[in-house]
């Protein structure tokens, strides 16, 4: 029985490993093709499948309803209003995006110092790999819904009017856009 | 560390793998298993569930249009899609010379993998789901169908032709817009269930034809046609077919495709098809459950004596019966097509922000007063109370929501055996047709005026 049970999650750390991996290559291998990427459609291509593999992140740290927010939110929302935002504002797909030099040192030196710092607090982290006790299944999801019209509620409130006043302005200034064409 | 594989290997087996298995398969086995469900399982369901939806739309198209339809390869034309497939097979795939190679052939399959993907939490039957463990299965799939776009968007970009252009911009339009009451619609149902996961979602409504959904309150039977309505526009069904109006954009996003490649994108939108009229099902219309409630009695009845030849059987009933619901819903969608004309483009999407949208709203809050105010009955059926001993409802104080559940059923049987009434009616006076078709008479040519 007990080598029964070594043996099953011997398998189990494996198998976490390999998705863990093969998620990790899908994300970084993804993410160096967006800033390598000359066209931006492609650009979109690749950061979808980056989202996506975040996504598949969180499926592996069983944290599945933030990877279905992932997905709606992130890979099918947002990515699609910029992959929209491209087809109404770039004429042909043959042009590609050449940035100047003053663009290139701005974004690496950012790049370089987001990941310094990142890499600092990794290594500096006191957490552990043993995280608090996560319940899977729909028991979370319900707990998710709890805390958030519970515990958290004002925050959760101030962030939907913050959100509200933003369609707003969206709606006014597209709007006040329209009537200037007009006149 | 409680990752996803733990989690996974430290669940009990599911009916099928635990009769293959055993009771303690190792994790290699359940891996391979689950592969063995995909190659076995799901893609011929879904390979030839598209071959027969295609046959059948276009079956269901001629007899509308006073035509046969498809009636030389096979019987009653069955086998038309199979020599289609093998012509689509051998014809040479074109790729436009100014298209951007890579997103041209690229886009086919990102359209058709999200709605693969989609099927791994479709609830077939009470034990025969590919994933029964997933909490938020719901919205996972609602989730994966939106990635959906992409594959059209891609289609549309790639292909470097501005009525593809056009025809997924329509497609992002509409998508996005209409994702929202679909969402909504959803989760009036989901505030009277209590739950994401599709297979307590099943269980919750095995107790018979009330206990369904979409028979539990007003707002949840509304919500369920409201639900249609966008799963047809999310889907690009007609009358939201904008995408690829043949009429005004020649195909739309997928004009330039040939062969294989615009296969894919056909077999994506009929597996998509069934995938939203299989969350309608499993969602609205009680799942795999007959409308007696017999498979929720007799699956716990037989689960407590662990008498597995007849869970078999009862889930290949079950899953029967949920194939069954979703293709109704697919005929309906296949009906619709071929009886609507299309709208503009800003006719849709008025129809989304300023009617679907506000109706979502105020279903969402009446579901909400609802919960508030009615007691219902919580739990599952047979386990936590008797679905069919409706003096017990009476006495126990859900006189209101008996009566609301037992006056919605009657109006949905009063439906659906409308339309029965009226096919039946049209298939006893089919004989009554002045002229039919088989009959034609010669058409005289016309004199030439002044000839």
């Amino acid at each position: 029985m007990m080598g029964f049970l070594a043996d099953n999650t011997t398998q189990t750390e494996t198998a976490s490993a390999v998705l863990f991996y093969m998620c990790a290559a899908i994300v970084v291998g993804s993410a160096i093709w967006v800033a390598s990427s000359r066209s931006i459609v492609r650009m979109a291509l690749a950061l979808l499948f980056t989202l996506v593999g975040v996504g598949g992140l969180y499926f592996c740290l069983n944290a599945e309803f933030l990877a279905a927010v992932q997905l709606v939110v992130y890979a099918g929302g947002t990515l699609i209003l910029i992959v929209f935002g491209v087809m109404l504002t770039n004429p042909s797909t043959a042009k590609l995006y050449s940035p100047r030099r003053i663009e290139v040192v701005v974004a690496t030196s950012i790049g370089l110092l987001l990941l310094a710092s990142l890499v600092t607090a990794i290594v500096r982290s006191t957490l552990s790999g043993n995280g608090p006790e996560t319940q899977s299944g729909s028991y979370a999801v319900g707990k998710l819904g709890e805390a958030l019209l519970g515990d958290y509620l004002v925050p959760f409130e101030i962030i939907s009017v913050l959100l509200l006043a933003v369609m707003i302005g969206a709606a006014y200034l597209a709007k006040a856009r329209r009537k200037g064409e007009g006149n | 560390m409680h990752s996803l594989v733990f989690t996974l290997s430290q669940a009990s087996p599911t009916l099928m793998e635990g009769l293959v298995l055993g009771d303690h398969p190792s994790l290699l086995g359940r891996v391979i298993w689950s592969v063995a469900v995909i190659f076995v399982g799901i893609t011929p369901f879904i390979s030839v569930f598209a071959m027969l939806a295609i046959w059948g739309e276009r079956k269901v198209a001629g007899h509308m249009q006073c035509r046969f339809g498809p009636n030389r390869v096979g019987p009653i034309g069955i086998l038309q899609s199979l020599a289609d497939g093998l012509k689509l097979f051998v014809k040479e795939d074109l790729r436009p010379g100014v298209a951007d190679g890579l997103l041209f052939r690229l886009a086919p399959y990102m359209a058709f993998v999200p709605v693969f993907v989609a099927y791994m939490a479709l609830p077939f039957g009470p034990d025969w789901t590919f994933e029964p463990a997933l909490g938020a299965g719901l919205f996972w799939l609602l989730a994966v169908l939106t990635l959906e776009i992409m594959g059209v968007i891609l289609a549309g970009w790639g292909s470097n032709n501005k009525w593809a252009v056009y025809g997924a911009m329509r497609e992002v339009c509409q998508m996005v817009s209409y994702e929202i009451p679909l969402g909504m619609s959803i989760v009036v149902a989901v505030m009277t269930a209590g739950t994401l996961n599709l297979v307590q979602l099943g269980n919750i409504q095995s107790g018979g034809l009330h206990t369904w959904l979409v028979f539990r309150n007003p707002f949840v039977f509304l919500a369920c046609c409201v639900y249609f309505v966008a799963s047809l526009a999310s889907n690009k069904r007609a009358p939201f077919d904008l995408p690829e109006s043949e009429s005004e954009l020649v195909a739309g996003f997928h004009t330039e495709y040939s062969g294989m490649r615009w296969s894919f994108f056909f077999f994506a939108e009929y597996s998509a098809m069934f995938a939203v009229g299989g969350i309608q099902a499993a969602l609205f219309l009680g799942g795999w459950n007959d409308p007696f409630g017999l498979i929720g009695y007799l699956h716990g009845k037989w689960m407590a004596s662990g008498f597995s030849a007849g869970l078999v059987a009862l889930n290949a009933v079950g899953a029967a019966i949920f194939v069954a619901k979703a293709c109704v819903i697919v005929f309906i969608q296949m009906w619709l097509r071929w009886t609507l004309p299309r709208p503009r483009i800003d006719q849709v999407l008025y129809a989304c922000v300023k009617v679907l949208l506000p109706i979502t709203c105020v279903l969402l809050l009446g579901g909400a007063v609802w919960q508030l105010l009615v007691r219902e009955r919580v739990g599952l059926p047979w386990k936590d109370y008797q679905p069919w001993d409706l003096a017990s409802w009476w006495t126990g104080g859900f006189a209101a929501t008996m009566v609301t559940q037992i006056v919605l059923s009657l109006v949905g049987l009063t439906v659906v055996s409308m339309v029965l009434g009226w096919i039946g009616y049209a298939w006893v006076t089919r004989h009554s047709v002045v002229q039919r078709l088989s009959e034609a008479a010669p058409i005289e040519p016309r004199q030439r005026v002044g000839a």
